[in-house]
């Protein structure tokens, strides 16, 4: 059965208030295809989950967002994010900030259905100063160790970006780094994938080893060919990262840059 | 030879003993030469990575792709070598303080800060679980400070796991006091105990004799000059 979808649809799924899990890592193969279905809808007051790049940059110049959750937000060879500094320092979103390895303990934990999974990093850092929510849980075997408690990183919806996907939902990476987007696939109540190309199911194994695919049909909801759809952030080997194109994004005030398109 | 080639050599004798870890340097020019100095002279047995998620089975120059491909560390594998301990990190910081508390969050208070940083990334799980360094390019009051506006990377007051030195564009410094706070472990040559003082501004332990950071052997300097950065980025980064 096919779940091909075009990004409007995609984007008529998302409602304002929900938690939106956003693949990719930094400015490396982020679903800006989808993000900017987003930015088009009327959805507001969404909490983002995400290894921050220019898709949090964007909803939150676009005061779509309500809280982000993120351990960095960065455009990589620009390390600071223009509309993230905006939206912090002018107190227009809520943060939650983790360690790296919090944020995938998170994410692994969402998607083994785990309530939480322990792990060192975190503690003793203001990581658990400015998220007083956050608790500790002492192993129960000899050692005794202390350690922190990272809750699920459930969401109701994921975006991902992949190379390609067939018709049915099974979504392959072909470059170098996987980034997360299997975690947010499997830790989502439903995951929307985009794509450079959609081959037929046949044609997955010819253009990728059997390990590169990363995402099967069964925890997708819908799937889009959007060539293209992660500029102008990287998507290796099909593109690397529109790095002029990043800099204008840098340089040129928001409204005018979404009005140039 | 340059103060560049000094910070580079002093970052490297960061890794001197690590053995068969990873040298993982943060990104930029310095960082990433000190590794792969240090891979190609005294410490041999050290893996390097290319900056994405490649291990090196040569040691490229700076910008360079390998040629050779010994393994594969993607981002989910760094996470778990994070929590592993098999790495040896150096960092960068935008604040630090006498206990090498660190801090790339934001400048100011956390709830609305007066500058957002890059947020905490690694710092928190990189310093409670590997041995870390850091690299501060600009010795300076500003990021020497009190007290950081954001613990991101843990201090010898607050469980770091093993930090091992601080290399500045003036001076090494450590942690080898009773207390572990930081002292002034080198000047680097041309730069006097004075100048580091009043360019940190928190109280430093000083030795009543400053050793002279060391200065790179002939083979040192060649190979950062043909093989390593030929094209000199690491004077770029370095505040002379």
């Amino acid at each position: 059965m096919s779940k091909v979808m075009s990004v409007e649809e995609v984007a008529a799924e998302v409602e304002s208030g929900m938690t939106v899990g956003i693949g990719g890592w930094g400015s490396r193969r982020k679903p800006m295809a989808l993000v900017a279905g987003l930015l088009r809808s009327n959805v507001r007051d969404l909490t983002l989950v995400s290894y921050g790049g220019p898709d949090v940059g964007m909803l939150c110049a676009a005061g779509k967002v309500r809280r982000v959750v993120a351990p960095f937000v960065t455009l990589d060879s620009i390390p600071l994010e223009p509309h993230f500094r905006r939206a912090r320092q002018g107190g227009a979103i809520e943060f939650t900030e983790y360690d790296e390895g919090m944020f995938m303990f998170g994410l692994l934990a969402a998607a083994h259905r785990l309530p939480f999974l322990p792990t060192r990093a975190g503690l003793g850092s203001d990581v658990m100063r400015v998220n007083p929510g956050l608790r500790t849980v002492r192993s129960p075997y000899e050692d005794g160790e202390e350690l922190v408690a990272v809750p699920a990183l459930t969401m109701d919806v994921a975006l991902v970006h992949l190379n390609r996907a067939d018709r049915r939902g099974n979504a392959q990476y072909l470059g170098p780094d996987p980034y997360f987007d299997d975690l947010y696939a499997k830790a989502a109540a439903r995951c929307f994938v985009s794509c450079e190309r959609l081959v037929d199911t046949a044609d997955l194994l010819k253009e990728g080893p059997v390990q590169s695919l990363l995402i099967s049909r069964s925890m997708v909801t819908g799937v889009v060919e959007a060539p293209g759809g992660a500029g102008f952030t990287a998507c290796e080997p099909d593109y690397g990262r529109d790095e002029q194109e990043q800099r204008r994004y840098v340089d040129t005030p928001w409204e005018e840059f979404r009005e140039q398109g | 030879m340059s103060r560049a080639d000094v910070c580079v050599v002093a970052c490297a004798e960061a890794f001197r003993g690590d053995g068969e870890i990873l040298a993982a340097g943060i990104g930029g020019a310095v960082t990433v030469l000190a590794a792969r100095l240090a891979r190609l002279t005294f410490e041999p047995d050290l893996l390097t990575h290319d900056g994405v998620c490649l291990l090196t089975g040569d040691v490229p120059a700076l910008g360079e792709r390998p040629e050779v491909v010994e393994g594969w560390l993607p981002f989910r594998d760094h996470l778990w070598l994070v929590l592993n301990g098999r790495r040896h990190v150096m960092l960068g910081a935008s604040q630090i303080d006498r206990f090498g508390n660190s801090n790339i969050s934001c400048i100011g208070d956390w709830a609305r800060p007066k500058a957002q940083l890059l947020g905490v990334r690694g710092a928190p799980g990189n310093t409670r679980c590997d041995p870390t360094s850091y690299w501060i390019p600009r010795h300076s009051p500003k990021v020497f400070v009190p007290r950081v506006d954001l613990i991101s990377g843990l201090g010898t007051d607050r469980g770091a796991h093993d930090l091992r030195r601080v290399v500045t564009n003036l001076a090494v410094l450590d942690f080898r006091t009773p207390d572990g706070s930081m002292r002034l472990a080198s000047v680097h040559p041309g730069v006097s105990v004075a100048e580091v003082v009043a360019a940190t501004g928190f109280e430093l332990t000083i030795p009543e004799d400053v050793p002279e950071t060391r200065e790179p052997t002939a083979e040192e300097s060649r190979l950062l000059k043909e093989v390593l950065d030929p094209h000199e980025s690491r004077e770029r980064e370095v505040a002379a």
